[in-house]
């Protein structure tokens, strides 16, 4: 236990590290972009003098020096206040509290989705490698990886939404039904589905492919043959003795997507309209947000750094061998 | 994008019935005005909701602080300016019910509609009037800024009454009053508070038909019928909900489907516009813009050498086979622009020097200059700066990197986002690029910003970023805005276009028109020169 203890001691020392370097380097990063908000504001109003774009500076506190605002910004950060969007004039949190439901919900079903199809996927090709299924299964996959992601969404959007109506197109509840309870669950869930499967497609490939490989590897290892000559089921050896030895690249792959489960749906959210947390950090990159894309970044730096640990946790669950204690 | 409606729809034609007697109407002094376009037979009844696409999604809606098109669509809704203008561009009542001019052009009184009030209960009157264009306006909002200088005082002799007394004659004064250019905010939530950061900023009170009810971010706004709005009976709709789709070919889809009924300004891609006109369910029109009435050009930075010599540029101007952008890049939308001023806008002049696509002359021009090509057959080279605008922005750049080419002009194209744009373009960081602007009616207040050497100012976006200067255009626009008369102020400003057409300080490549597409379920939606900008107080929706 206190090895543990010394384990998730020694990570968040390093993440605290890890996660300042990031502050500073977005920070830095995203005032080198050519512009600044009040020039995007200057540039959307169609007209203006040189008073208004003063007079934003100003209110966004741009006319002060990098360095102080860089001071101001990471002493907010430390005390868990992610600013003010003043192009938005809300809190920054508040954004992000608004935003991020709908993204967990969509990417997090979308890995689950792709995990348990990938994996199933993979091994069913991997077992039967050489037959008809196998080559079916490593086509699909094939094509589902090197397909357009938008692509396979309008494409989904224009069979099940225009032409046979059986699912809404775009947007995360039916805007103004005014439902509850179940019915709202349900309306959601109707929603998520053309979503999720096209973000899933693209990660089931990826998962399904990696599984299969690396099934094949351990497949023919030693401890394999001595499973079947012990006399064990197919099943007991393929679940037991293949899969577990043959999983830990795909959990280190999953772990680094997990980690970018917020930013990752970009594409995603835009063709379907999901009020999510990737469009928003999309918009405010275009709109030099500063505060909101800072604020995302942060937020999307702490998943990458819990997803780790997570990952190394599950490593250790799957993988007696590797003990973090250590 | 402000033609008028080319299939001549039925409401449509009783609505150009009904303008002239509107304004009979209001000659006589009647007060009670009732702009109804559609009489009873399929006649308005209440109830429906509207969904209209949003797109990019406005940062705020409160409309003094912030004008950008989508702001303007949404909040057009919510607060109100004095007037609005029909698709010639004639002033009718909105918030003000009649106005007079003195003779001399100095004192504007406008008398404005009784028992408005605004959203939040309270009695809306002159003194919200005088606040806004003296205090709120003035401070935040530029172009406010600009017409409300030329008042030496405003003042309320009575609650329903306000005087403007301009300092000279400044005839384009009456164009200042609609909604996103003088939106009139209420005095009790704004008097002796910071502007820009009054809480109240997140939930707009304004006098409009609809008010603001919800706004989940990065989904949708819901506006609800006010059911205190001053006209008895209006609006009709029960509410609207702007819904943001940001993807193009999803707003397509979306459209077809049935799941929007309305989509303005850029919201299709011209290359969408052809198909979607089929779509049964969908009526489009390119009316209802004329109050912006854009023209696109190709910038041209005349502190780089040799674009500072007018032969090159007309060289340009005879290079580029503006048809072709219009037909193939645009698929029609759009008239070839002939000048400065758009044809909408009022104090057009057709009769100016024509430049039509003539390699011969253009290389001419170029020999004349002495620009000779070189071994590859190249003159000169030049950077582009692609308009960040979407894809046909992209392709027109394209072309005219091929087009440029044939005299011997090698172009580079350079990308960039909105930011790094305006950044570049407002610090004179360019050679060419792609612009539009609109006119806002007059030329007095959208067209010469961009021509007059007073408005060369580093730094500020959407002012004369060439450098162009000529005195006499300078003082032909001068002289043309204050000018009470309308016989010589059409004088100077048909004087000063075809001086300005001479000079070629831009490539003027389109009127731009953009494609409204509409449900057909709705009616009576797009019927002043404002189109979606208005308030939607006479909109509604037909039983099935």
């Amino acid at each position: 236990m206190a090895g543990l203890a010394r384990f998730f001691g020694g990570r968040l020392i390093k993440a605290v590290a890890i996660l300042f370097a990031i502050v500073v380097m977005n920070f830095l990063l995203v005032h080198a972009a050519p512009g600044d908000p009040a020039t995007v504001m200057a540039g959307e109003a169609g007209a203006g003098d040189a008073q208004f774009v003063a007079q934003l500076r100003e209110q966004f506190g741009l006319d002060r020096p990098l360095v102080v605002q860089l001071g101001t910004y990471i002493g907010h950060v430390s005390t868990g206040d992610l600013g003010f969007s003043y192009r938005q004039q809300k809190p920054v949190w508040e954004l992000l509290v608004q935003r991020l439901p709908a993204t967990l919900v969509l990417t997090a079903s979308a890995f689950a989705l792709a995990l348990v199809l990938g994996i199933g996927l993979g091994t069913l090709a991997a077992v039967h490698a050489g037959t008809l299924r196998d080559g079916a299964i490593t086509v699909l996959a094939l094509l589902a990886y090197a397909t357009p992601i938008y692509w396979i969404g309008l494409m989904l959007i224009l069979l099940f939404s225009v032409r046979l109506g059986w699912l809404p197109a775009f947007g995360y509840e039916t805007v103004g039904a005014g439902l509850t309870g179940i019915a709202h669950l349900a309306d959601i869930a109707k929603h998520m589905v053309l979503p999720v499967a096209t973000l899933g497609l693209f990660y089931m490939a990826v998962y399904a492919r990696l599984t299969r490989a690396s099934i094949q590897e351990v497949r023919d290892m030693d401890f394999v043959k001595t499973a079947r000559a012990k006399g064990l089921r197919e099943s007991t050896v393929v679940f037991r003795h293949i899969l577990r030895n043959a999983i830990l690249p795909v959990i280190t792959v999953a772990g680094v997507q997990a980690g970018q489960l917020i930013g990752g749906s970009i594409l995603i959210e835009t063709v379907f309209a999901w009020p999510g947390i990737g469009r928003l950090a999309f918009e405010a990159v275009l709109q030099r947000d500063y505060q909101v894309l800072l604020g995302i970044f942060f937020i999307s730096s702490v998943m990458v750094i819990v997803f780790n640990i997570v990952t190394d946790l599950i490593y250790s669950l799957i993988d007696p061998r590797i003990d973090l204690a250590s | 994008m402000r033609q008028r409606c080319p299939q001549g729809h039925r409401y449509r034609d009783r609505l150009r019935f009904l303008v002239p007697i509107g304004l009979m109407a209001l000659v006589l002094g009647v007060q009670a005005w009732l702009a109804t376009p559609v009489m009873a037979a399929d006649g308005p009844t209440r109830g429906g909701t509207m969904n209209i696409i949003v797109q990019p999604e406005p940062p705020i809606l409160q409309l003094g602080l912030n004008q950008q098109a989508p702001t303007q669509m949404v909040a057009g809704k919510i607060y109100q300016g004095l007037l609005t203008y029909d698709q010639k561009l004639n002033p009718l009542p909105s918030l003000a019910k009649s106005w007079d001019i003195s003779p001399d052009g100095l004192t504007y009184t406008f008398h404005l509609q009784e028992g408005v009030k605004w959203h939040d209960g309270k009695p809306f009157t002159a003194k919200d009037v005088v606040f806004s264009t003296t205090k709120f306006l003035p401070e935040v909002h530029p172009r406010a800024r600009a017409s409300f200088a030329h008042c030496e005082t405003i003042t309320a002799p009575d609650d329903h009454t306000v005087v403007f007394k301009l300092k000279e004659p400044f005839p384009s004064f009456l164009y200042a009053f609609e909604v996103s250019a003088a939106p009139i905010v209420p005095a009790h939530i704004y008097e002796g508070t910071d502007f820009r950061n009054n809480p109240a900023n997140a939930t707009p009170i304004g006098t409009g038909p609809f008010k603001l009810q919800e706004w989940v971010k990065g989904s949708f706004i819901h506006l609800v019928r006010n059911d205190d709005y001053y006209k008895p009976g209006r609006p009709y709709l029960d509410g609207i909900y702007f819904r943001v789709i940001p993807d193009a070919a999803s707003r397509a889809l979306a459209l077809e489907s049935g799941q929007v009924d309305e989509s303005q300004y850029n919201d299709i891609e011209p290359f969408d516009v052809a198909s979607l006109k089929k779509a049964p369910n969908l009526e489009m029109t390119t009316a209802g813009y004329e109050f912006d009435a854009p023209v696109s050009w190709i910038e041209i930075n005349h502190r780089v050498k040799p674009l500072d010599d007018k032969r090159f540029r007309q060289a340009l101007m005879y290079a580029i086979d503006r048809d072709f952008i219009r037909d193939k890049i645009w698929f029609g939308l759009g008239r070839v622009a002939t000048g400065p001023v758009n044809s909408r806008t009022r104090q057009f002049e057709p009769d100016v020097p024509k430049y039509s696509k003539d390699l011969a002359k253009a290389r001419a021009l170029l020999d004349d200059m002495g620009l000779k090509p070189d071994a590859n057959g190249v003159r000169t080279h030049l950077r582009f700066l692609v308009m960040p605008y979407g894809e046909t922005w992209q392709r027109l750049a394209e072309f005219i990197k091929v087009s440029l080419r044939q005299i011997g002009v090698d172009i580079t194209l350079e990308n960039t986002d909105v930011a790094g744009w305006v950044q570049k373009v407002s610090n004179w960081d360019f050679d060419l690029t792609s612009n539009f602007l609109y006119q806002y009616g007059d030329p007095a207040l959208g067209v010469s910003r961009t021509y007059v050497s007073s408005n060369i100012r580093k730094g500020v976006m959407f002012s004369n970023t060439m450098g162009y200067s000529n005195p006499k255009v300078d003082d032909l626009f001068a002289a043309a805005a204050k000018e009470n008369d309308p016989v010589k102020r059409q004088a100077a400003y048909s004087e000063m276009q075809r001086l300005v057409v001479e000079d070629v300080p831009v490539v003027w490549l389109l009127e731009m028109e953009f494609p409204t597409f509409v449900n057909k379920k709705f009616k009576n939606v797009i019927t002043t020169g404002l189109g979606v900008i208005d308030s939607y107080d006479e909109v509604f929706m037909v039983k099935p």
